[in-house]
């Protein structure tokens, strides 16, 4: 039952076993929930239904992160007190420094150009013809894994020596042949790799925000638009004085998932360069320093740069929410 | 917008009826323009997969020597490529893998849709003391980068000895819950107090309600999460890379495709059939419950 199965049979017979388990747990709760009664059943049917949840969430999130807080002041092998020492190092070293710009231009570029695309996409084919078979184009590359579109990016990127009868197999570089220029290898030239590793990110999150504007622009009540129109006001004037401040609160919001996503994405910087190159960021660099270099302390810090970066983009999402709500 | 489009925008208003110009206005956003540019947009946001999805049907020889484009003048596929990253003789037996996939995401979809339900019922229709704030608590949750929760979480199940499946079901139903609990206590609120009041009235319990009021109107909701977190586990690499170690024991196929392009990255003709295996399942499930997707998501963020 807790060993390790290494038949195909014995994984499904886990499976099973497992999900059997698990609704006998549950089973017990309702059971015990049902039997409460008196003036005070409610309360505990209530703790019985969140107790799950409560303990699963306090051992799988909350303590393992005030673990990684406390360990972050600690050095590589997690033995010796160091202060913010781990902090210093991520501000200091080249290295790092460079962790930190690439992070940078991810969490600027992404969230804009990716936003940027799906608004215009979702205008353009706004109560279109085949509206939905266009949604689902740029929709798809959301269904698939960092791991596989890191794939199909490298493949794009492909290079090929530029001599003799050697063809270029990625269609970037053979389109740069066929307008007559030298095939580049993409993923190797620093600064310009982490921008064509950021194109993954927005060729993913694009099909998100089309989604989500697509929808908000179809709640503009139509007299608007159409007093609007009355008034002679250019399809321009009409993007920018009538859908894009109707739509503004669901922007903020696109705009600061995708921002939020971004960072903790590391799947394509390991998949694609593997963090070399200069490319690696913040999230790929916790991932290196805690399980190749085993500097404990350091990915602990990173583990929690992550987190606090993360925290100014939820609070300005909250605060324009609030503010849009209240007006 | 180009210069002969212009003219077009700035036709001064014939005071046309109202219903003629919301029509107008709807056909202006079709001009052709306007469709040329999404054309645009669509065939570059698809040429990329395309690409890797042609050359996966293409002969080993072939992929190396020259572009997939020119599969188009001289078109020859086999299913040789498929056969060898699948099969575990001279191959990479991604098959295993596959399995995996599957043995991993069914449980670590099913236990936290079901712990959500009932958290979230509990907060939405019954009144304890600390409701409020344990349900901000939970909500909160959500921003925390599992980053920051993997290598004590790590050392947890070192500790008590839990092998195989059971941390990396364990860590994505944890993983899940705050979204999920969200996104159901959303729902669920929105289903009118009346039909449970009522359903109370005729002495039916909170399990009686949970099970025969909610829980068929609910079926939407949990479509909803159950596709984002089908996706996101399916998806995942950070959570297998840490618990599932590199065997064909427990580890996914996005692990062993991450592995593949580590170290054969330029065997174009494994990787482009490695990856429209694993790409394959999500499509398909993303695909057929698009409706239920796209409320899920507008649920979550248009709301906040």
């Amino acid at each position: 039952m807790f060993d390790v199965a290494d038949t195909t049979a014995a994984k499904v017979t886990q499976m099973f076993a497992a999900i059997i388990m698990f609704v006998a747990v549950v089973g017990v709760i309702l059971f015990v929930a049902g039997l409460a009664k008196g003036r005070r059943s409610d309360r505990v049917v209530a703790y019985a239904y969140l107790a799950p949840t409560l303990l699963m969430v306090l051992v799988g999130l909350i303590y393992p992160g005030l673990r990684t807080i406390y360990q972050s002041f600690f050095d590589a092998a997690g033995d010796a007190f160091i202060g913010l020492g781990n902090y210093q190092t991520i501000f200091s070293e080249t290295d790092q420094l460079t962790v930190l710009r690439n992070t940078f231009f991810w969490v600027l570029v992404t969230p804009f150009v990716a936003t940027a695309v799906g608004l215009l996409y979702a205008v353009l084919i706004d109560r279109a013809r085949l509206e939905s078979f266009a949604k689902a184009l740029i929709f798809l590359p959301m269904a698939i894994s960092f791991v596989g579109a890191s794939i199909i990016w490298r493949f794009m990127y492909e290079y090929r020596p530029n001599q003799g009868n050697v063809k270029q197999i990625g269609l970037v570089n053979q389109i740069l042949v066929w307008l007559g220029g030298e095939p580049q290898q993409w993923l190797v030239n620093s600064p310009l790799n982490t921008f064509l590793l950021i194109i993954v990110m927005i060729w993913i999150q694009a099909g998100f925000a089309m989604t989500v504007l697509s929808a908000a622009i179809k709640a503009i009540p139509d007299d608007i638009v159409e007093a609007a129109r009355l008034d002679g006001v250019t399809a321009f004037g009409m993007f920018r004085f009538v859908t894009l401040p109707s739509i503004r609160p669901s922007v903020v919001v696109v705009l600061s998932t995708i921002a939020i996503a971004t960072l903790k994405v590391f799947d394509i910087v390991r998949t694609m360069t593997g963090g070399q190159f200069n490319t690696s960021v913040v999230a790929n660099e916790f991932y290196s320093q805690s399980f190749r270099s085993d500097n404990q302390g350091l990915g602990a810090a990173l583990a929690v740069l992550l987190f606090v970066m993360v925290i100014p983009i939820v609070v300005y999402n909250i605060r324009t929410l609030r503010a849009s709500e209240a007006r | 917008m180009s210069a002969t489009s212009t003219p077009v925008t700035t036709t001064p208003p014939v005071t046309p009826p109202p219903v003629a110009a919301a029509a107008r206005a709807r056909k202006k956003l079709t001009r052709p323009w306007a469709s040329l540019a999404a054309l645009i947009l669509a065939v570059l946001w698809t040429l990329p997969t395309f690409g890797l999805l042609v050359s996966s049907f293409r002969p080993q020889r072939d992929i190396r020597t020259s572009g997939w484009w020119t599969a188009f003048t001289d078109p020859q596929f086999t299913l040789d490529n498929y056969r060898q990253v699948l099969g575990t003789e001279q191959g990479s037996g991604l098959g295993a893998y596959f399995v995996n996939s599957f043995i991993i995401t069914i449980p670590a979809v099913i236990i936290p849709v079901t712990l959500a339900a009932l958290a979230a019922y509990a907060f939405a229709w019954i009144k304890f003391p600390g409701r409020d704030i344990l349900f901000v608590a939970v909500f909160a949750l959500q921003i925390v980068p599992i980053q920051v929760t993997l290598i004590p979480l790590l050392t947890l199940y070192v500790d008590a000895d839990l092998k195989g499946f059971w941390p990396i079901w364990l860590s994505h139903s944890a993983f899940g819950l705050p979204l999920a609990v969200f996104l159901l206590h959303n729902f669920m609120k929105e289903v009118p107090a009346g039909l449970l009041e009522a359903a109370r009235i005729d002495g039916a319990g909170h399990v009686a309600i949970f099970f025969r009021v909610l829980l068929p109107l609910l079926t939407p909701a949990l479509a909803a999460f159950g596709i984002f977190q089908f996706l996101w586990v399916w998806n995942d690499l950070l959570v297998a890379l840490t618990f599932a170690g590199g065997g064909t024991e427990v580890a996914p196929i996005t692990r062993a495709l991450a592995d593949l392009s580590g170290t054969r990255g330029t065997a174009w003709h494994l990787l482009s059939a490695g990856a429209f295996v694993a790409i394959i399942v999500p499509v398909i499930v993303f695909l057929a419950a698009q409706r239920y997707f796209v409320r899920g998501l507008l649920a979550g963020s248009v709301k906040g």
